[in-house]
């Protein structure tokens, strides 16, 4: 580790093929990352999107079919799972079930040779981190789901390993318990400072831990950035579909203003749209438009000038907001969401005519 | 349990037909075990109450030839048993925590061949078979022949569980550092120890209780227990015969309900985590 920014994870154009060529699985697509050292990093993408696959190859308990690995900068594809300085904790906690806890925990230090005074002091400071002190004489049938996730983040800390991968550790826990384990196990990375790659398939969790995510679909990956960046630029259609909710809208390139792209909606009005640059006049794409980013007033009532119209369809109550289905005047239906604090906003009867009204700069046109 | 029209037990004659089935099965038995308690000669008129068969079998006229024939048989029961669960914990771990192989179900037909042979036939192969490569025929013919026939009853309870066991547990113990020989001892083998003992006692009393082929390939002189018991059966039935076959059964009820327990323990404090 003589590099001065050495990244913690390296995977280059990664390729997994499954089984043999008749029947054979392409998991992974030329996918590659780069993990700088300290960071949050999430998968994330729907299930069989290759997840799993990406981690366990991190592990070593998947050969990769091609491409590479680099572990701070070191080549680990010839390193057995066993060596790797990389500890994982399971969906399924994998806790061993014939151990107390304590033993659990400290299975990691005793199998690199540490004594075991040694090892069960760094056990116990480990189960105490994770407020488990006083079970670390249980089996980890005794305890509940919780804390044998408890367990399993301690048992695979406890060799203070340079990686920490998590596979969907979360999702077997009840959605209180999982909230505050987002909370706890991101200060948790932040105490130790150890690089954590989380896999999970669901966005809010990846929004609220991670530094960056990477979005995968499909064994290839789709866009790597931070959730802001995911959420407010999405590069293509998955991501903007996939991370929170959007309306998607085809459109044509009317005019090209600078970065921005005017686009044609609803009844031919235009509409500017940031766009990740490469295209030109005339070609299809998709509009994405967050619903939370558009406005419903009465028609006529405001001089901002856009003259989107359409017909209020139905309201759906959803606690801190409600969502409102428009129906445009070329009959798109786009969703529109209303905070309902101020109840002026969602002041329309069904069958309304309603302007709508784009924040500026919310609309995103997508050429894939 | 909800009580519905098509459970079994409401068919009609249902009752009558298992107490007819249950009565065939154990009414030897429990005449049989009855009467090894009778203090007559006659094996079949009740003179009394009285434990002097049991004292034959160990002080009697036949007492030396039956104590040989006991000796031979746990040994050889032992060993067999042991060896036989070795090799099934290999093959079982080989059949399903290995890669997929060609031949792979052939194998496990292969393995699991004398459970459907009938047993005649095996013992008949076995005794060719050792007269063929002019293996001499004593106590070692024994012990070959049951560790052979052993293998299969010791391959499905220890099978059974491995199957029941995820494969996270030995990656985790890899993920933190072990070795496989360390996985393999620390974690998979305690975690497969209930299916391996009851593999190893199904092993032990079938081993114990093999007449047929042990009857094959025994040489002249070398007994054990069953064989024992039907060359004395042969010279006509004495009541100590029903002591000796009362106490046979009460070892095999033993180790039979002793490997169930350990398999139903290790069910319930197994692997199965929420
Ligand atoms: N051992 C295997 N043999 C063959 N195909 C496999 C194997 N493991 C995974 N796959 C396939 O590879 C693809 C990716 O699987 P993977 O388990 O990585 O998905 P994932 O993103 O983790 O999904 P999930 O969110 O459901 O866990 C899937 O199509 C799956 O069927
Ligand atoms: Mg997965």
């Amino acid at each position: 580790m003589t590099d001065s920014s050495p990244l913690a994870l390296e995977v280059s154009h990664a390729v997994k093929i499954y089984g043999a060529l008749p029947n054979a699985v392409k998991a992974l697509n030329d996918v590659s990352i780069d993990v700088a050292n300290n960071e949050f990093f999430t998968l994330l993408g729907p299930s069989g999107c290759g997840k799993t696959t990406l981690l366990r190859m991190i592990a070593g308990f998947e050969t990769i079919t091609e491409g590479s690995i680099r572990l701070f900068g070191e080549n680990i594809e010839n390193l057995p799972a066993n060596k790797r300085p990389v500890n994982t904790v399971f969906q399924q906690y994998a806790l061993f079930p014939h151990m107390t806890v304590l033993q659990n925990v400290a299975f990691g230090l005793t199998m690199l040779g540490k004594s075991d005074r040694e090892a069960n002091g760094i056990a116990t400071r480990m189960l105490d981190m994770v407020q488990l002190g006083e079970f670390s004489n249980r089996k980890p049938t005794q305890l509940s789901g919780g804390q044998q996730q408890r367990v399993a983040l301690a048992r695979a800390l406890a060799p203070s390993p340079k990686l920490l991968l998590l596979d969907e550790p979360l999702s077997a826990l009840d959605l209180k318990l999982r909230h505050a384990m987002r909370v706890e196990l991101k200060q948790i990375q932040e105490e130790l400072g150890i690089t954590f790659i989380f896999v999970t398939h669901d966005q809010e969790e990846a929004l609220t831990m991670s530094d960056r995510i990477a979005v995968m679909s499909n064994g290839e990956l789709q866009q790597i950035g931070t959730g802001r960046e995911i959420y407010e630029e999405p590069k293509n259609k998955f991501v903007a579909d996939f991370i929170g909710e959007t309306n998607l809208l085809t459109t044509q390139v009317e005019s090209i203003q600078g970065a921005n792209a005017v686009c044609v909606v609803g009844n031919h009005t235009p509409l500017e749209c940031a766009s990740a640059g490469g295209i030109s006049i005339g070609d299809t794409g998709i509009i994405s438009i967050r619903p939370e980013r558009i406005t419903l007033t009465k028609p006529g009532s405001d001089a901002t000038g856009s003259n989107l119209t359409g017909t209020v369809k139905r309201f759906i109550y959803l606690g801190t907001d409600t969502q409102c289905m428009v129906e445009l005047d070329d009959g798109t239906e786009i969703h529109v969401r209303v905070q309902n604090a101020h109840d002026s906003a969602t002041d329309f009867d069904v069958g309304e005519r309603a302007s709508i009204k784009i924040d500026q700069g919310a609309a995103r046109l997508l050429v894939n | 349990m909800a009580k519905n029209t098509t459970d079994v037990r409401r068919y009609p004659g249902f009752f009558s037909f298992t107490i007819l089935c249950l009565f065939l099965l154990y009414t030897p038995l429990i005449i049989v075990t009855i009467y090894s308690f009778n203090d007559s000669k006659s094996i079949t008129t009740w003179g009394g109450f009285s434990f002097r068969w049991y004292q034959d079998i160990f002080y009697g006229l036949e007492a030396a030839k039956f104590k040989t024939a006991a000796w031979n048989s746990i040994s050889i029961a032992l060993m067999a048993g042991i060896t036989a669960t070795v090799i099934a914990t290999s093959a079982a771990i080989g059949m399903i925590r290995g890669e997929p192989f060609k031949g792979k179900s052939l194998s496990f037909g292969l393995i699991n061949l004398p459970l459907m042979v009938p047993e005649i036939v095996s013992a008949v192969a076995t005794l060719i078979f050792f007269s063929a490569i002019g293996f001499t025929r004593g106590y070692m013919s024994i012990l070959l022949a049951h560790i052979v026939f052993c293998i299969p009853f010791a391959y499905l309870p220890i099978a059974a569980r491995l199957e029941g066991i995820e494969k996270s547990y030995e990656e985790a113990a890899i993920d933190l550092y072990a070795t496989r020989w360390k996985a393999f001892t620390k974690v998979l083998m305690p975690l497969m120890a209930p299916g391996i003992l009851s593999g190893f006692l199904l092993a032990f009393i079938i081993s114990l209780d093999d007449f047929i082929i042990t009857n094959f390939v025994k040489g002249a002189g070398v007994e054990t227990l069953p064989t024992a018991i039907f060359g004395s059966v042969k010279q006509g039935i004495k009541p100590n015969i029903m002591a000796l076959s009362t106490l046979m059964l009460l070892v095999s009820i033993f180790f039979v309900s002793l490997s169930y327990l350990i398999n139903k323990l290790g069910e319930r404090t197994g692997d199965k985590q929420s």
